[in-house]
């Protein structure tokens, strides 16, 4: 019952996202008068898209339902579930495949559209419709892919005996968190590609059109920066490789949306403030999400094979093409066609903040074409009977030296005047940052840093420099009458700044030792002591393990750390659990390898000295987006509680 | 010197055009340095390749070669593809499907005495994650003959 529930919910949003389309589509075009009489078109598709996002969750929560129930007359639980999983992963592994991860996506997509429909106030009646319609537009043909070649609620007829598990790399509580987060981030960008439509669709390009879509994209731009972190981490201690980016294509899936949205992020703020770069807004609005649909056609598709890459189906692939083709395709024409419509902004001198963030949008956009094409380059090889693959030499190549200028102009940015400001002036501001990035070399010069990569010296150097120009904004302030989103921006600008510092440090001070050694010896590597005590098995909920206990010592202080090898029956695999051992100064992380035949174990120690750093600056990043959040709309929200008290007292 | 107003957005967009192709230039460039191709040990009989260069070597892991050394986390092993033989060597933990008579990918590059140093192994993980390589590789132990789904496609097109 609950599946075809859930099935009956999927059909109805999808007729409520055709309804909306048209009833948006149809009312514009009807003439601009029924729209201007105080949005009665507004208030006609508004409901639709609210219940569309309430529908389409109904169908959602019914597949989780049937996730917890272990129900294996569904196809798509049978597949990839167990009766035998912890619950968590039962719960978090609804999202664990290819059919409920596209219906987390089009859940996403409904709430999101159900949210511009009921929270945004600021944009004007025409466009609000036309955005909305956009977002029914693109919804549907994702609709339309769930339904026709993935539907998650399947029937197996007759029911399986039992499940067949989910991957073990998954069962991880990562896997409850990491997903939602991104894809909160990677299809909240869908609501800027609805703004750009609407934008172009009814002519309406200005500041205040910036300053209605600024906080959409700024939440599905922290989420995404939280998923990515999220995703980041959980890579790193899972697969036990002691890497935080590897550089996959699944990975570079995530980040060039990410590279698109900080563009736009800054781009609109840009309109926002000052009128000017409407057009180049307007289209990185456009890229944004086209980035994330690309993403999610690498992935779907089958044609990468990766730990996401869920299932090999040729027909998906086509249809997700097919969807890439007609939205990015659509968008682009629109966008060549109203173009000219599209009145130019406010100018400014090349010595201005605007210029710097042309700069920084710029270098952005570089990157984001480095990494596409890096990762689209082996697909189209193949098609030509070669198979190569294009790996981290070739991105830390190009994008190391891209991001340390960019980051220069970071700094620079926030301390230079809107429209106008002087060359001398600016230098004189730079001054302090650029003293304490040539002090950071100095020091690491003496140090040691001819043993280290030029990248990470002056990775080091320049997260210095970027820590106190980051700041300076500050300097001269009151700081209780600074404005929160100030301070946001200070707290995202130093998180790059402390982010770089954690990977430069990474990659200069790691050492890493590998051994193979029998219970009862000892290892010294990088001032710890490790005392390896012995080695046993012990039993989880779905798997069983050999652990070992080792006591490391270090300074004083004495700990007890277990890394696993881990068995799982349903599927058979092995996966390796590293221990980690979290200092403030860095992580001491340990493998546990195989067993040889003389008895001795096989263990991979590294210490990585301000590893961390890398996921709290991330994490300061995503707190800056929110701190400006708050401080952008908190007078917009105040004055609507304000309304609505006012409308109480005369009620 | 302030921009003329019909000029600025001229400009600034010429220097959007020149960005876009100063990216694409500089990821071509990279790309010829930078790519791994992928040979199977034929191709590197046949084509040679130079020491030193990153490639990926793909096939299977000949019955009997695997050796473990001294300290206990290096091994030597062959790997074929039917046709020809190379000698590798590894070390690290190797993935728990890295076995004998089995496919593998291995990234690294060959050292100046023809031995391929890998510096990582990629090994069918199961029928849901494995090196896009191997997919639908077979080895017969038995005649050391391999076969793959897509030669054999190639093959019949031809």
């Amino acid at each position: 019952m609950i599946a075809e529930l859930g099935l009956a919910a999927l059909w109805m949003s999808a007729a409520l996202a055709a309804l909306q389309l048209v009833l948006a589509g149809g009312g514009l075009w009807s003439g601009k008068k029924a729209v201007a009489e105080k949005g009665a078109l507004l208030s006609g598709v508004r409901p639709v898209a609210v219940a569309q996002g309430a529908l389409v969750t109904l169908s959602f929560l019914c597949l989780l339902l049937l996730f917890l129930r272990s129900d294996m007359s569904v196809a798509l639980v049978a597949l990839n579930s167990h009766s035998a999983k912890p619950l968590l992963y039962k719960f978090a592994g609804t999202w664990g495949n290819h059919e409920g991860s596209m219906l987390l996506w089009v859940m996403v997509m409904g709430l999101a559209g159900a949210a511009v429909a009921l929270f945004e106030r600021a944009l004007r009646h025409d466009t609000h419709v036309a955005t909305l319609g956009a977002q029914a537009a693109i919804s549907l043909g994702f609709y339309a892919f769930l339904l026709f070649s993935s539907n998650p609620f399947a029937r197996l007829n007759p029911a399986a005996p039992d499940g067949q598990g989910l991957n073990p790399l998954l069962q991880d509580p990562g896997l409850a968190f990491h997903p939602p987060t991104l894809y909160i981030g990677y299809v909240g960008l869908s609501v800027a590609f609805s703004f750009a439509v609407g934008a172009l669709l009814t002519r309406n390009v200005d500041a205040v059109f910036a300053r209605a879509m600024r906080p959409w994209v700024l939440a599905a731009w922290v989420m995404l920066t939280i998923g990515i972190v999220a995703g980041s981490y959980w890579a790193y201690y899972e697969l036990g490789w002691g890497g935080w980016w590897f550089w996959d294509p699944v990975e570079n899936a995530s980040l060039m949306p990410w590279l698109a949205a900080t563009a736009l992020l800054h781009s609109v703020t840009v309109l926002a403030t000052r009128d000017a770069l409407r057009a180049w807004t307007i289209m990185l609005a456009v890229i944004a999400f086209s980035m994330s649909m690309v993403g999610t056609f690498l992935v779907r598709s089958g044609i990468l094979t990766s730990v996401h890459a869920f299932a090999v189906d040729p027909q998906r692939g086509s249809f997700i093409l097919a969807l890439l083709l007609i939205y990015i395709g659509g968008a682009l024409a629109l966008f060549g066609a109203r173009v000219g419509t599209v009145r130019e902004g406010s100018q400014f001198e090349p010595m201005s903040r605007e210029s710097l963030l042309v700069i920084n949008n710029l270098l952005l956009t570089v990157i984001l074409g480095v990494v596409l094409i890096g990762t689209l380059y082996p697909l189209m090889t193949e098609a030509f009977g070669h198979q190569v693959s294009v790996g981290p030499p070739y991105f830390d190549r190009i994008t190391g030296p891209l991001a340390l200028i960019m980051m220069l102009a970071m700094v620079a940015g926030p301390l230079t005047r809107w429209r106008k400001d002087k060359v001398g002036v600016v230098a004189g501001r730079l001054l302090w940052p650029l003293l304490i990035m040539i002090a950071t070399g100095a020091v690491l010069f003496v140090l040691g840093g001819e043993r280290m990569s030029i990248l990470s010296f002056l990775g080091l150097m320049v997260a210095g420099g970027v820590a106190l120009g980051s700041i300076a904004p500050l300097f001269k302030r009151n700081l209780r009458r600074t404005p929160l989103f100030v301070w946001g921006m200070v707290v995202a600008h130093l998180g790059c700044a402390v982010s770089l510092a954690g990977m430069a440090a990474d990659s200069a001070f790691t050492s890493e030792k590998l051994i193979a050694m029998a219970p009862g010896e000892k290892v010294e590597t990088a001032g710890w002591k490790l005392h390896f005590d012995k080695v046993g098995p012990i039993a989880g909920d779905n798997w069983s393990a050999m652990q070992a206990d080792m006591t490391v010592r270090r300074g004083g202080s004495v700990d007890i750390i277990h890394p696993q090898s881990r068995f799982f029956s349903n599927p058979p695999t092995t996966t390796s659990e590293a221990a980690l051992l979290t200092r403030w100064n860095g992580q001491l992380y340990v493998v546990l390898g195989e067993q040889l035949d003389d008895g001795r174990w096989q263990m991979r120690i590294w210490w990585k000295p301000f590893v961390t750093l890398i996921w709290y600056g991330g994490l300061m990043i995503a707190l800056g987006g929110v701190l400006t959040l708050i401080g952008r709309e908190r007078r917009g929200w105040a004055l609507k509680l304000r309304k609505s008290h006012a409308q109480e007292e005369w009620a | 010197m302030a921009m003329k107003s019909k000029h600025q957005r001229l400009v600034l967009a010429v220097i959007a055009i020149i960005a876009v192709i100063g990216a694409g230039l500089l990821a071509a460039s990279a790309l010829k340095d930078e790519a791994a191709y992928f040979y199977a040990p034929n191709d590197v009989k046949v084509k040679g390749v130079e020491p030193g260069k990153a490639i990926r070597l793909g096939g299977m892991v000949v019955g009997g070669s695997i050796k473990k050394q001294a300290d206990g986390v290096t091994i030597a092993f062959d790997v074929t593809d039917g046709k020809a033989t190379v000698p590798a060597r590894f070390t690290g933990i190797a993935p728990d499907l890295f076995k004998e008579n089995s496919g593998v990918v291995a990234e690294g590059s060959f050292d100046d005495k023809g031995v391929f140093i890998a510096n990582n192994l990629l090994a069918k993980h199961d029928e849901r994650y494995m090196p896009r390589e191997l997919e639908g590789l077979e080895y017969n132990a038995t005649t050391h003959q391999m076969s793959s789904e897509r030669q054999m496609k190639a093959e019949q097109q031809q």
